[in-house]
């Protein structure tokens, strides 16, 4: 019998105890007191901490914590069939979007895509400097053979910040119409923010197949869409109420005041939220290569597992320039929008 | 003309407002008597607006006078509804603008009521031709005309040759020009002015209230004017409404208020104004028709221009003139008392 035993019976729940006793696995400890024979009597100084396991040593019907965790598990099995089939065909359309950026964009040639890609930014940057710049940093990459992981890596960024965009900004601008939403958001996007990255994955390999691509693309999403949502709240309330409040005076319908002054207005903001979210899916498109994404992040994931050193440093270095190209060019088309809203 | 003078163009009617949670709850209350700071204290709402009664007539300026938390700008939010009331009516040509639909209240700021803002409030992303032209573009009336009429406006305020301007290029002053003329682009009868001319610096005031003053004798609206300045609302007051703590002090044509001022607030506020430049003969001559001779004077001149005329003469007599028939007489010893700020009891023995 153990610390605890006496308590139960002080209770009266002894009945209790051995009607619920379900003879479940014995634990280590209870094996080790029977090898040895002695009893598990101890004295205050070893008291144990009254955990569930420890009860459970004293009173059989009390559960034991492995219970816990096998019931969460339980409980998911239990929802993911029906989540799945609600789900999967909602999902399917990321699937497509990553399998179809990432075929594109090896099956064109490299002379089509860098152009392109250097076309790109110079419109949305305006700055030779910025487009010089990037494109020593890609005709570096494809030197050293990297171009075909940096561009996937580049192809599943482009797809989650896109989708992030078309589900972020809106979902921004419906909070800050509405207070109650944002009271109920802003939680989700904090546990979503801080969440360690690595337990994103944990539910998705329980509902999809490690060998979808949306696995990772749902990740990244979940990851990366918190700074559109959050920025676009931020930027639509902070629109001068003056203005608003003269947009108004003159009649303006819903619809005029949210196109033609809170979105203009608050674009500034909402192009720092994009920039955020490109550098956030960046981040996770790394950790994301531990479920079959392919990139940068596959070759540092070789790298740790193979202790090819080498590999893992290389492609490291790539993704830290990747960044810097992105981070660049996106601070670059930001500075463009400012100019343009500010006059 | 003659009907516009009778009817008011827009009248407001008992109109109350309360803020705080339960607004209607409170209205048996207010309306018993309980004060502002009882009201505060027993409830937790805040009286802003006490059974109001103005009337306001096309073509004329009613200016809405009253400190920093008097309720002026709430008042004049009422009129095109940016603040709802808590009880009362608002009546435009009859029609009771708290009862529109929300499809109706957009018409209705569309085409029939335009607004100045104190801080401008323009669309700092649009060109300041763009912004001119808001209000024909939000009817969705787009395209050459607008334009047209917006550059027009533009120029009339005087600020041709900025149309492709962004409004954080231009000084205070021109960015409020470019408010009237977002005002009068949208060609409403009525145009709301709260605090237009407080932001700027006192000689562009001046400047802005001759301009107000100039589009106004060719123009005719009917304007609501909003400050806090009295020197301000003397000029371009035909009908002054002195507001305090929520409630209306006095209301009346300018020159009675300063002649006759209801209560000690509003002498405290009349009291150091200069009341020769600011009253006319028409408001302290006696109106007896009895001519001999004497010097003409218009009825509109100045205290200070018959004290001019007559050049220190105590014993002058002028006859009043309006229009070239004579309407009364004008004695210097009239003219010096109506210099002294008397005080409101005073006036009240005086008077029995």
């Amino acid at each position: 019998m153990t610390t605890y035993s006496g308590l139960f019976e002080a209770f009266g729940l002894k009945g209790w105890c051995e009607a619920g006793s379900s003879g479940g696995p014995v634990s280590m400890a209870e094996l080790l007191a029977k090898t040895t024979g002695k009893a598990a009597e101890t004295n205050l100084w070893d008291t144990p901490f009254p955990s569930l396991d420890a009860l459970h040593g004293a009173c059989g019907a009390v559960p034991r914590t492995r219970e816990l965790t096998a019931g969460i598990e339980r409980l998911f099995l239990g929802i993911k069939d029906p989540l799945k089939t609600v789900l999967d065909p909602l999902t399917q359309p990321l699937s497509w979007a990553i399998d179809g950026a990432l075929w594109a964009i090896l099956v064109l040639p490299w002379w089509i895509v860098i152009p392109i890609f250097l076309a790109v930014v110079q419109f949305a940057a305006r700055s030779g400097r910025i487009t010089g710049f990037v494109a020593s940093v890609l005709l570096m990459l494809a030197f050293v053979d990297h171009y075909d992981f940096a561009m996937q890596t580049l192809a599943i960024i482009l797809v989650c910040t896109v989708i992030c965009v078309l589900f972020g900004v809106p979902i921004g601008i419906a909070m800050a119409r509405n207070d109650r939403l944002q009271r109920s958001v802003i939680p989700v996007l904090d546990m979503l923010q801080t969440l360690p990255t690595f337990v994103y994955l944990i539910p998705l390999i329980f509902l999809f197949s490690v060998t979808e691509s949306k696995l990772y693309g749902i990740a990244i999403i979940l990851y990366a869409i918190v700074p559109a949502i959050r920025l676009t709240d931020l930027g639509i309330r902070l629109v001068d109420r003056d203005v608003l409040e003269a947009a108004e005076a003159f009649g303006m319908s819903q619809r005029q005041k949210l196109f033609g002054v809170q979105i203009p207005l608050a674009l500034p903001n909402i192009m720092a939220g994009v920039n955020q979210t490109i550098m956030m899916s960046l981040a996770m498109v790394v950790i994301a290569s531990l479920v079959s994404a392919p990139g940068l992040g596959a070759l540092v994931l070789r790298g740790i597992n193979k202790l090819e050193l080498g590999v893992g440093i290389v492609a490291g270095l790539a993704i830290v320039m990747l960044a810097i190209v992105l981070d660049r060019v996106t601070k670059a088309a930001l500075a463009q929008v400012n100019l343009a809203t500010k006059h | 003309m003659n009907m516009n003078a009778t009817t008011p163009k827009l009248s407001i009617r008992n109109l109350y407002k309360i803020f705080g949670t339960d607004p209607k709850a409170m209205l048996p209350h207010v309306q018993a008597g309980i004060g502002k700071p009882e009201l505060l204290a027993r409830h937790k709402h805040v009286l802003g607006l006490e059974d109001i009664n103005v009337d306001m007539y096309a073509g004329k300026i009613t200016v809405i006078m009253g400190l920093s938390g008097s309720g002026k700008s709430t008042l004049i939010r009422h009129l095109n509804r940016l603040i709802e009331p808590t009880a009362g009516e608002i009546l435009l040509d009859g029609a009771d603008v708290t009862r529109l639909s929300h499809d109706e209240l957009r018409k209705l700021r569309q085409s029939r009521m335009s607004m100045v803002f104190q801080k401008f409030a323009l669309l700092p992303h649009r060109t300041v031709l763009d912004n001119t032209a808001l209000a024909p573009t939000i009817r969705g009336e787009p395209g050459a005309g607008t334009r047209e009429s917006a550059r027009r406006w533009l120029e009339r305020v005087g600020l041709e040759g900025y149309e492709q301007h962004y409004p954080h290029q231009l000084s205070g002053g021109m960015q409020q020009r470019v408010g009237i003329a977002r005002a009068l682009c949208s060609e409403a009868e009525i145009m709301l002015m709260d605090e237009a001319f407080s932001a700027l610096d006192p000689i562009i005031r001046t400047d802005m209230q001759a301009l107000l003053l100039e589009l106004q004798r060719e123009l005719h609206k009917t304007i609501i004017f909003i400050t806090h300045d009295l020197d301000e609302a003397l000029r371009l007051a035909d009908h002054l409404v002195v507001l305090k703590d929520g409630r209306i002090v006095q209301q009346g044509e300018p020159q009675e208020i300063i002649l006759k001022p209801a209560d000690e607030y509003i002498e405290n506020f009349v009291r150091d104004i200069n009341r020769a430049r600011v009253l006319r003969v028409r408001s302290v001559m006696a109106a007896t028709g009895g001519t001999d001779g004497h010097d003409r004077i218009d009825a509109n001149a100045t205290l200070e221009d018959a004290l001019e005329r007559a050049q220190g003469a105590a014993d002058h007599v002028f006859d009043v003139t309006d229009g070239g028939c004579v309407v009364g007489t004008l004695a210097m010893t009239d003219l010096f008392k109506a210099l002294v700020p008397r005080h409101a009891r005073q006036e009240d023995a005086g008077g029995s």
